[in-house]
């Protein structure tokens, strides 16, 4: 059996290769479901906002379906979606993605999964990329999720919840990303 | 819902989130313990970007996309396979790569290093592995560069890659670096890996073969993604 490849920063010069051209407008105006925006600031030790962090989200559509071939239900894809997008952080240090809200998807054990975006976050100093996950907080659903009940520190499962607000009629939920401190956000290994 | 797995991250291969010796980890690493959970559908799909098309001169750093002029410094071929821990080959995947051009210097405004930039680089490429699960791209060999981490700190040439793979959870980021090169022990980044065969895992190595008369050097870099558990996840636990 061959060995994996070891992690390596990403390095402060990223953009150069990763993100010169945008790629966190995922959804177009024909694509199915609530259009929202998602935006947050990714922390360090400090409490310190970092200028230097890329953010790569991986999501369902609105019915729940993922755009690749292992996802075998028969929920209908749309084309104007790939569920994929990437956001370096602006001038104020905000990652931002224009996306839809994705469905359920199924979990494993006949459980449902609660609408959640993947989220992996990469940046100057961190040797290896952490994956975390967002959540919406005005989702009932959120109670029986299985990931989310396997967090048994309430607080701790709190910092998966994105809360929303309003913007030019749009929805967008703010999801902050400590990567240190007391309210350090839940990093998965999986 | 059956699904069929990936293998975990082998914590002997890949560096600790906080590594002493490079100081920027200290702040940026998390501390708290990972918390493990089964992987889902969420976990075994991901970006597979099957309808990529690629322009022209993408695999190709070595002259100005627009003008086609040539970059300085010395042009080398870089090729290798994608492959699993089970080495079957990751065809049709998709490789970001950037470096800094043969002075050592990054096309980048926070890249204040006091060495010439080159208009004719950028640094920036892209290819994608063939059904074989082989790459190859052109480049200039880039130079060794200066960092603040500790006093007189230099990164041993490297080029930065980014994988995808077929799922979500075999996305990989990395850097591989030069046989031969007297920076190599001294480099924190690279010495992060736990393992010296990890870090014997990074070395690209020279390849004649590939190298071609009065034109180019090769360089042989496979990379090794995460592969799949052998059965489905039981749904009986």
């Amino acid at each position: 059996m061959r060995k994996q490849t070891p992690s390596q920063t990403v390095g402060p010069f990223y953009s150069i290769g990763l993100t010169r051209k945008p790629m966190n407008v995922m959804a177009t105006d024909t694509t199915q479901g609530q259009q929202i925006r998602i935006e947050g600031q990714v922390f360090d030790g400090d409490g310190v906002a970092m200028p230097d962090v890329m953010v790569e989200i991986w999501q369902a559509n609105t019915y729940g379906r993922y755009n690749h071939p292992d996802d075998k239900q028969e929920k209908p894809l749309d084309s104007t979606f790939t569920g994929w997008g990437r956001s370096g952080t602006d001038e104020k240090c905000f990652y931002t993605f224009e996306t839809v809200k994705p469905g359920p998807v199924p979990g494993n054990d006949e459980s449902v999964q609660a609408p959640h975006i993947n989220v992996v976050v990469f940046a100057r100093g961190m040797l290896l990329h952490a994956y975390t996950r967002l959540y919406f907080a005005d989702e009932p659903a959120n109670a029986s999720d299985p990931v989310l009940n396997s967090i048994k520190n309430k607080k701790r499962r709190q910092t998966l919840i994105a809360s929303p607000g309003m913007e030019n009629g749009k929805t967008v939920y703010r999801f902050d990303i400590r990567l240190q401190g007391d309210n350090e956000t839940v990093f998965f290994d999986m | 819902m059956r699904i069929q797995e990936y293998n975990p991250r082998d914590w002997k291969s890949h560096p600790p989130y906080t590594f002493k010796a490079y100081g920027s980890s200290i702040k940026r690493g998390p501390l708290k313990r990972l918390v493990p959970i089964q992987q889902t559908l969420s976990e075994i799909t991901g970006p597979l970007f099957s309808d990529i098309k690629l322009e022209p001169g993408e695999n190709d750093l070595t002259r100005d996309a627009d003008t086609g002029k040539e970059a300085m410094g010395e042009r080398i071929i870089v090729v290798g396979r994608v492959l699993d821990e089970d080495d079957k080959p990751v065809p049709n995947t998709l490789i970001e790569i950037w470096q800094a051009n043969a002075a050592g210097r990054y096309r980048h405004p926070v890249d204040q290093h006091n060495a010439p930039l080159d208009p004719n680089f950028t640094g920036a490429g892209r290819c994608v592995t063939d059904e074989k699960g082989e790459y190859r791209y052109l480049t200039i060999k880039p130079g060794a560069y200066p960092w603040l981490n500790h006093p007189n700190a230099w990164r041993p040439a490297h080029i930065h890659l980014s994988l995808f793979g077929p799922s979500f959870v075999t996305r990989l980021v990395t850097q591989f670096f030069f046989p031969g090169d007297p920076l190599i022990p001294l480099d924190p980044i690279l010495n992060s890996v736990p393992t010296k065969s990890g870090r014997e895992r990074l070395m690209s190595s020279y390849a004649h073969d590939v190298s071609e008369p009065e034109f180019a050097l090769g360089y042989r870099f496979d990379i090794v993604l995460r592969g799949r558990k052998a059965t489905p996840f039981e749904e009986s636990r």
